[in-house]
């Protein structure tokens, strides 16, 4: 059933939706137009001289086989970190959901970490794995004689920033996930058990179909978030590196544009990235939604 | 508020019916943006406090813009918009990009040009050499200058039996080895690893980091780091990290001083800069020159690092009058040696260097000098006065990513400076295009 709202006048809703456009248009198109505009020429950084190159900018990108590895990196990041975080969040709300006392306070712990800001999440894993002085990382090599040094090992580095990311995130999709489980009949699930079906069955064949629009919105979600939002934990824990192994596309748009001061490169690189994005979530929505069911 | 706005109004209302005088005058603002973080900024206001207080026509307001990178991203956005700051403090490897920024007012001209009639000679010739345009005129006053040394540990050196630094490397790797054979976790660490491993080791080695006199002379230079010398110097180091003798903490300096302080390493090579950290350390320790080469009877002297001030062009004319008093000022003596000793930069002139000499204050402070006598060692050649190059931050980057790769073992010493050596020549080849 759908609602419906009538406006009497033509032009209110227009009015209300102008403080957002306003918002949009200044914030992201703006930008937007100005780093397309950037990305085809090429300018020192003071801006006194400028001159147009067409598509130098991009070329001189995609022959940089540094560039390639950079995209490779993003994307199994990304993917590593949203994987992490959806099974992680979805497994913990699972539980949570099942829990009978206590529903609350359990509930507002395993939301905390959401309210953490990147950065500082980065600070305290590098803390807690830091080879010299990091709590775990002294543990893990003791026990284990696992020898362990994200300053030094790329492996080890891109594992510590996925966690990281990951961590973070998990909380974010908990909250979606217990919304989603609350959200399914109780009713399906009851029939199901006196049918004999056991709770693992029951999960795979009702809760998680029915989870399907959450899942989907939380993979969209995460991805983006993997690819933009976890700049502020790879700055503060590896800065991109060793040797690179942890130079997503966003910071090389920060490393070369900020601190390399190569606007042009730095700016086309952003175009690339929007163009990334763009095409990913289009085929999420083209082909995963396919898949997923709505409750009618 | 309003009772605030009120009263300013008012006593504004009241000077006003009294003749002006020139102490009422309002003073003219020099804006100075910097990138120094307290302790070194209390030092830098004491400087800025003590010129307001010397004379009336000027006031000079100095804020600290965030790091090197923050603050010079700080004064291009403020120079794309118009509101750019008089001074702006820029890192050492900015210094190329500064010069063809098209943005500046050279340092030498300012000062013909409002009647300061300078003596260079009587600077301190390896840092000024870094900030002169080819033709010797001075683009930016050197303002916090360092350059690396070596700490080692006493009492480390006591257990393993040595008594003194490693003057050579040959002794370097002798001493390392003794020392991880008595105990101590690793041997020897650095710093800044492209600066130390690399820039300031080809300058004392007196060979070229890049051709055309390290980019003085044009912008066609090519990095030259994957020579003979720096290969076997950077494989050597690779070859004590398999042993112990060499251990890799970062680019930077945190995780290097950490690994020293605490007594994991014995000996640290970073910044003079950081003997104020290294006085924290729980054990007796000393300083000395960065080794060297064997072959080498009379090193070179060592290059500067830290950040210089620049003036931007495009303010009011008269404006420019204060920010060359204030320049001047900052460079006398007694500013200097207040500068020296608070912060461990070096003195940028020779009467403020001697002057500390006459004072006895190297009797007291022996290891404050070690950074000096290294850079003036020698008088600079073509390849120890320092490094221009374009985007030199970018082929940093670059240098510590190829070094890291040959940390991890991933390549070779040979292959990773040959790929700095082609990816920093892209680098510079861009550079070049976009400053024409």
């Amino acid at each position: 059933m759908l609602k419906r709202s009538f406006f009497s006048s033509k032009y209110l809703p227009y009015l209300l939706i102008l403080p957002q456009t306003l918002v949009i248009l200044t914030f992201f198109y703006w930008p937007a137009a100005q780093a397309l505009f950037q990305s085809f020429m090429l300018s020192d950084p003071f801006g006194v001289n400028s001159q147009f190159v067409w598509f130098d900018n991009f070329s001189r990108l995609f022959k940089d086989r540094y560039y390639w590895k950079s995209i490779g990196i993003t994307f199994f990041f990304s993917f590593s970190t949203a994987l992490l975080s959806i099974s992680i969040g979805l497994l913990v709300a699972a539980m949570a959901n099942r829990v009978l006392k206590a529903k609350a306070i359990i509930r507002t712990f395993l939301i905390w970490p959401y309210a953490i800001a990147p950065a500082i999440s980065g600070i305290v894993w590098l803390f807690l794995f830091h080879p010299s002085f990091g709590v775990i990382a002294y543990s893990v090599m003791r026990w284990f004689g696992i020898h362990w040094n994200p300053i030094l090992d790329g492996n080890d580095a891109l594992f510590l920033v996925v966690i990281a990311s990951a961590w973070k995130q998990i909380s974010y999709n908990f909250v979606f996930f217990i919304a989603g489980l609350q959200s399914i009949p109780k009713s399906l699930i009851e029939a199901a058990a006196i049918d004999g079906a056991s709770p693992l069955r029951r999960f795979w064949v009702i809760t998680f179909p029915l989870l399907s629009p959450t899942l989907f919105f939380l993979l969209v979600m995460n991805v983006v978030y993997a690819f933009f939002e976890t700049f502020g934990i790879i700055h503060t824990v590896t800065q991109g590196g060793p040797g690179g192994s942890t130079m997503t596309m966003v910071y090389k748009v920060y490393k070369d544009g900020f601190v390399g001061l190569d606007l042009g490169s730095s700016a086309a690189q952003s175009v690339v990235l929007m163009i990334v994005i763009v095409v990913l979530t289009v085929l999420q929505f083209k082909y995963v939604e396919k898949k997923v069911q709505y409750t009618g | 508020m309003k009772l605030r706005q009120f009263t300013v109004v008012l006593a504004l209302g009241i000077l006003m019916l009294f003749p002006a005088s020139d102490a009422m005058a309002n003073p003219i603002e020099i804006q100075f943006w910097h990138a120094q973080r307290p302790p070194r900024e209390n030092t830098l206001n004491k400087i800025v406090e003590a010129y307001n207080k010397s004379q009336t026509k000027y006031q000079v307001v100095a804020s600290f813009k965030g790091s090197y990178d923050e603050t010079l991203n700080a004064g291009i956005a403020a120079f794309r918009s118009k509101k750019q700051p008089h001074i702006l403090q820029v890192y050492e490897v900015g210094t190329q990009t500064m010069m063809l920024s098209n943005a500046i007012y050279p340092v030498f001209n300012l000062m013909k040009d409002t009647g300061h009639n300078i003596d260079w000679k009587s600077y301190l010739q390896p840092v000024l050499s870094y900030y002169v345009s080819s033709n010797g005129e001075l683009q930016s006053m050197p303002f916090n200058s360092s350059t690396p040394i070596m700490y080692y540990n006493k009492d480390l050196f006591k257990k393993a039996g040595l008594t003194g630094p490693p003057r050579t490397w040959d002794e370097m790797g002798e001493y390392t080895k003794k020392l991880v054979a008595s105990g101590t976790e690793y041997g020897m660490t650095s710093a800044w690893q492209t600066w130390v491993m690399i820039e300031n080791y080809s300058a004392i080695q007196n060979i070229p980091l890049a051709t055309k006199s390290n980019g003085f002379d044009g912008l066609d230079t090519e990095l030259t780091i994957n020579n003979p010398m720096v290969v076997k110097h950077i494989e050597r180091l690779k070859s004590w990290m398999d042993d112990k003798r060499f251990v890799y903490e970062e680019r930077e300096y945190k995780g290097p001083e950490a690994a020293f302080i605490s007594g994991k390493c014995a000996i640290l090579m970073d910044s003079i800069g950081a003997i104020g950290a290294v006085k924290s350390a729980k054990f007796d320790w000393g300083a000395a020159p960065l080794p060297v080469e064997a072959s080498m009877k009379e090193p070179q002297n060592s290059i500067i690092g830290g950040a210089s001030l620049w003036v931007l062009k495009g303010l009011p004319q008269e404006e420019y009058q204060g920010v060359a008093d204030f320049l001047a000022f900052q460079a006398s003596e007694e500013m200097q040696i207040i500068w020296h000793k608070e912060t461990g930069y070096l003195p940028i002139t020779l009467q403020a260097y001697n002057k500390l000499k006459a004072d006895g204050f190297y009797q007291q402070e022996p290891l404050q000098e070690v950074g000096i006598l290294q850079l003036t060692r020698k008088d600079p050649t073509a390849n120890s006065r320092g490094i221009r190059l374009g985007s030199f931050s970018q082929i940093r980057d670059v240098m510590n990513e190829e070094l890291e790769m040959l940390w991890q073992g991933k390549k070779t010493a040979k292959q990773a400076l040959d790929e700095s050596v082609s990816r920093g020549n892209d680098i510079l080849r861009q550079f070049e295009k976009r400053s024409k």
